[in-house]
């Protein structure tokens, strides 16, 4: 535009500056970048499945087992049991968040903790009983990308548990503040998140390993 | 679990022994007494000025986006300079060694270098051009940009943000130790599996690469995560989508593309790592490998990744040619669709990068059309270019030129990009230099935009404008060279020279290679044109000191504050009402009105956590190279704690009293105040800021100081 089509306009009419301005919220903005974070983990999940889907031919077996002679869905089941209800417990804690009680959210925490321990138990008792019967990651294609996708989301389980370590102790010294509370939130996606992811790893791995 | 490596291993060094340093090549001997003498030379001249307090407390501890964007830029460029020693020992070695009688030197059969030297070099240029050099540059510049452009104070994570940094930096310096100690990988930038699995690439050179790698690559998936949530959530008051400046657009759809494709990089390069190491069978030629499935996963991140580098580019040339052009961009609701459309095409295309490897001609057909397909937004972006500069009153300055040189140059590489993308004529040059050329026009448009937009911002930075006279001689032997290099190399494409070559067997292509020679001769004029461009600049800043509005045509938010721009951006945050708000402002007589009384301003407070977290993260890099199994475990147990330690830290933030603001505000328009001279980024106090185009419209100078303050109704 050239300077002659200028009209003035009264600035009484417009808001030109924010007085005041407090700012983005915090705990919608860190949440909202742990969802794109939550993103990036999903597209890590992806490739390792699609991984999968390429490595389950039969000649990337190499003469190993393959799948059905190798999944136990004892296991399986047990660490699915656990897990969703360690999430329940969370879910436990997320409501007594929304009542102000600390020890709602410690009680309910250690519960989804300890169940997030039995899970990681289960998942290392079927690992090691693998691994005990010579059936291991160096054996085949398919034995590699089995259990990379098994200990990946068991070191998230993992990464899960001493997060909660650390909030129960942020909870006990700092109380329900802003960062304490997005925190929590953030720590309720990730958890969910897992849960959501094992019903992959239950559904491509352990089901489909089981028909293939 | 562990792979049994061949040769010796001790538990103290694992693989490092004194043989590891390669003092008998007289070539890294001269490079490494050349960056000794630099190193000491920086450090005691650090010393001597007593600056090692402000280094620590301005620079290595920033959680400010603009010295963190600045600190990216000058890693970049470092690694600019790494990449173009490259490329000139690249060029120097094929230009020696061509037919059999080419002698020999330094124990070469032909040219000055050893195969195995070659191959290095060539894996660098292309890790250090795309990884370390243009991607500092591009996410340094939209993290000084985008957060001033939508009318932020930082960003949302300025903690991530120095961390993205620092392993960034990490990654970097990794590659440039690898010089010293050890080798590089030899096989190609992206990495030719089964070839870069350990039997038969059993040296340090591809565990640097892979690492180095996968430092940048987390770096900069954080790097995406805090531009996403920053532009999403940050954005000024009245800001709505459509009201967005076209920069942060074309850096949103940059960083969602980096977002998603950058963790599928991870995936191939974790599990190219677990084959070097834990013995798995992921890529290997037996036991159930697929090595299809490396190339499938690196190249859906390595197509998408074009686009990450290409779209802020276009940006800045968005931001360009309107100004100079004294007009608002051209269809601005198409520009931001085909910024979209261009990112999702970029997702179903990356199979164009194995034509040849045995798809079945259907799956070729489908690739090539998609490939196509990337014609018509970028042909959308182009016209619109075009019409903005139509019937507009454009202006030749240094970041104009730029930004047509960038238009040319995506013209040559967008014309011959659709000639790579039929399948059928890809079948004739692949693996040759016409592909070579082709993305080396895609790249240097990207260096050019790189450069129009230092040239175009560096005065809102640092509140000075770069000089012209060089700046313009930089710009026409960066032109000389270009056409010198690459259009006999487009020739000797199509000739069926192939790349990576270090010895050439044919003497008729001699001629070209020497005519690329002389390319290589005006780059590095350039190179000494730009060097002098930035010391004459430095030395006569006084002279070319800016207003706020630096160019009198700018349109975005971020020419409304202060040049340089203060710690806070913005002392109010600006209301918007219009999609140019600036240019809206300065056409309704409404850029000389100030907010009032100021306001304290929250701030996040400085942290060294990030620097030791880099830090760290190249202990553990360096220390998996070696093997040095005790040193890996340290380091993760170090950034495991200081992660969980720094969580605790209840004093991170800090606020900037009104007085201070104030103060600062004063003295940005006034040059000095009764607490002594404002100053600028480099330290130095601030004399004149007079606008150099106040009469059209410029809100800095003494004239707008002279305006009573004046506070707007709150609403
Ligand atoms: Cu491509």
């Amino acid at each position: 535009m050239s300077a002659t089509t200028t009209q003035k306009i009264d600035p009484k009419g417009v808001t030109l500056w924010e007085r005041h301005y407090p700012g983005p919220d915090l705990i919608s903005t860190r949440t909202f970048g742990f969802w794109l974070y939550m993103l990036t983990d999903a597209m890590v999940y992806a490739a390792l499945f699609a991984s999968l889907g390429v490595l389950s031919h039969v000649v990337n077996l190499a003469g190993g087992p393959p799948p059905a002679a190798i999944i136990d869905p004892v296991y399986a089941y047990g660490e699915t049991i656990t897990l969703f209800l360690s999430v329940l417990a969370y879910g436990y804690s997320m409501v007594a968040l929304k009542s102000g009680s600390r020890g709602g959210v410690i009680g309910a925490m250690l519960v989804s903790m300890l169940l997030g321990v039995v899970f990681l138990g289960i998942a290392a008792t079927d690992i090691g009983h693998l691994f005990s019967r010579g059936i291991i990651p160096e054996t085949s294609g398919f034995l590699s990308i089995f259990f990379t996708i098994l200990i990946y989301h068991a070191l998230h389980i993992l990464v899960g548990i001493v997060w909660m370590l650390v909030m129960i102790a942020q909870i006990a010294r700092d109380g329900f503040t802003a960062n304490v509370v997005y925190r929590l939130i953030n720590l309720r996606l990730f958890w969910h998140f897992q849960a959501v992811i094992w019903v992959f790893v239950f559904t491509f791995v352990y089901l489909q390993g089981m028909v293939a | 679990m562990l792979v049994h490596l061949q040769g010796p291993w001790t538990p103290l060094l694992g693989r490092l022994t004194l043989q590891q340093i390669p003092y008998q090549n007289p070539i890294l001997l001269g490079t490494f007494i050349f960056v000794a003498i630099l190193g000491v030379i920086i450090l005691v001249a650090t010393t001597r000025y007593g600056k090692w307090g402000y280094v620590w407390r301005e620079w290595l501890t920033t959680v400010d986006h603009k010295k963190i964007g600045i600190m990216y830029c000058l890693v970049g460029l470092v690694m600019l300079f790494r990449g173009f020693i490259d490329a000139l020992m690249i060029r120097t070695q094929q230009a020696i060694a061509v037919g059999p009688k080419s002698p020999g030197f330094l124990g070469a059969v032909h040219g000055y270098l050893t195969p195995f030297h070659v191959g290095q070099i060539f894996t660098a240029h292309g890790l250090i051009m795309i990884v370390f050099a243009a991607t500092p540059l591009l996410v340094g510049i939209m993290n000084i940009i985008v957060p001033l452009q939508i009318g932020a104070r930082d960003m949302a994570y300025p903690y991530l943000n120095a961390l993205g940094l620092w392993l960034t930096t990490a990654g970097a310096a990794l590659v440039m130790l690898s010089l010293f100690i050890g080798n590089f990988a030899h096989g190609g930038w992206y990495g030719f599996v089964p070839y870069f699995e350990l039997p038969y690439s059993p040296g340090v050179g591809v565990d640097y690469w892979l690492w180095a790698f996968q430092l940048s690559v987390l770096g900069t998936t954080l790097g995406s995560i805090n531009l996403i949530a920053t532009i999403v959530k940050m954005r000024a008051p009245g800001m709505t989508w459509m009201r967005m400046p076209i920069f942060t657009w074309a850096s949103l759809s940059a960083n969602l593309i980096a977002l998603t494709s950058f963790p599928v990089l991870m995936v191939a390069l974790a599990l190219l790592g677990m084959d070097r190491y834990l013995g798995t069978h992921f890529y290997t030629a037996g036991m159930g490998g697929n090595l299809m499935l490396y190339n499938d996963l690196f190249w859906v991140w390595g197509h998408p990744e074009v686009y990450f580098l290409i779209l802020p580019a276009f940006g800045m040339m968005s931001e360009i040619i309107p100004t100079f052009s004294e007009k608002t961009l051209f269809g601005y609701a198409t520009m931001v669709i085909a910024s979209f459309a261009i990112g999702g095409v970029s997702w179903g295309v990356w199979l164009h990068h194995f034509f040849t490897m045995a798809a079945a001609p259907s799956v070729n057909s489908f690739y090539s059309v998609s490939t196509m397909l990337v014609g018509i937004p970028t042909g959308v972006k182009v016209f619109n270019w075009i019409f903005t500069m139509y019937r507009g009153r454009v202006r030749y300055e240094l970041p104009m030129m730029w930004a047509l040189l960038a238009l040319f140059l995506l013209l040559v590489g967008g014309m011959t990009g659709m000639m790579n993308a039929f399948a059928s004529s890809d079948y004739m040059w692949h693996n040759g230099v016409f592909v070579v050329a082709h993305f080396h026009m895609m790249v240097l448009l990207i260096a050019a935009s790189v450069f129009g937009a230092v040239e175009y911002w560096f005065p809102k930075v640092f509140g000075f404008k770069l000089e012209q006279k060089w700046g313009k001689w930089f710009f026409w032997f960066m032109v000389l060279g270009t056409g010198w290099v690459f259009v006999p190399m487009f020739i000797l494409g199509i000739a069926g020279m192939t790349r990576r070559l270090d010895y050439i067997p044919y003497t008729q292509w001699a001629p070209y290679l020497h005519v690329m020679l002389v390319g290589m001769a005006f780059y590095v004029v350039a190179v000494g044109f730009f060097v002098a461009h930035l010391y004459v600049s430095l030395r006569d800043r006084e002279k070319n000191r800016v207003g706020a509005d630096a160019w009198g045509t700018t349109r975005n938010l971020e020419w409304m504050t202060h040049s340089p721009v203060p710690a806070y951006n913005f002392a109010f945050i600006p209301h918007v009402n219009a999609r140019d708000e600036w240019a809206w402002r300065k056409e309704h007589g409404l850029a000389e009105l100030h907010a009032g009384d100021y306001e304290d301003i929250h701030m996040p407070k400085n942290t060294g956590v990030p620097l030791f977290l880099g830090i760290f993260s190249m202990g553990l890099a360096f220390a998996l190279v070696w093997r040095i199994w005790w040193l890996a475990l340290l380091c993760l147990a170090l950034i495991v704690a200081l992660i969980i330690i720094r969580s605790f830290d209840r004093d991170t933030d800090t606020t900037i009293p009104a007085q201070e603001v104030d103060r600062v505000e004063r003295a940005a328009r006034d040059g000095v105040t009764e607490n002594g001279p404002a100053s600028d980024l480099l330290g130095d106090p601030v004399v004149a800021t007079s606008s150099i185009r106040s009469e059209s419209g410029g809100m800095g100078g003494k004239s707008s100081a002279a305006q009573p303050a004046w506070a707007p109704m709150d609403r």
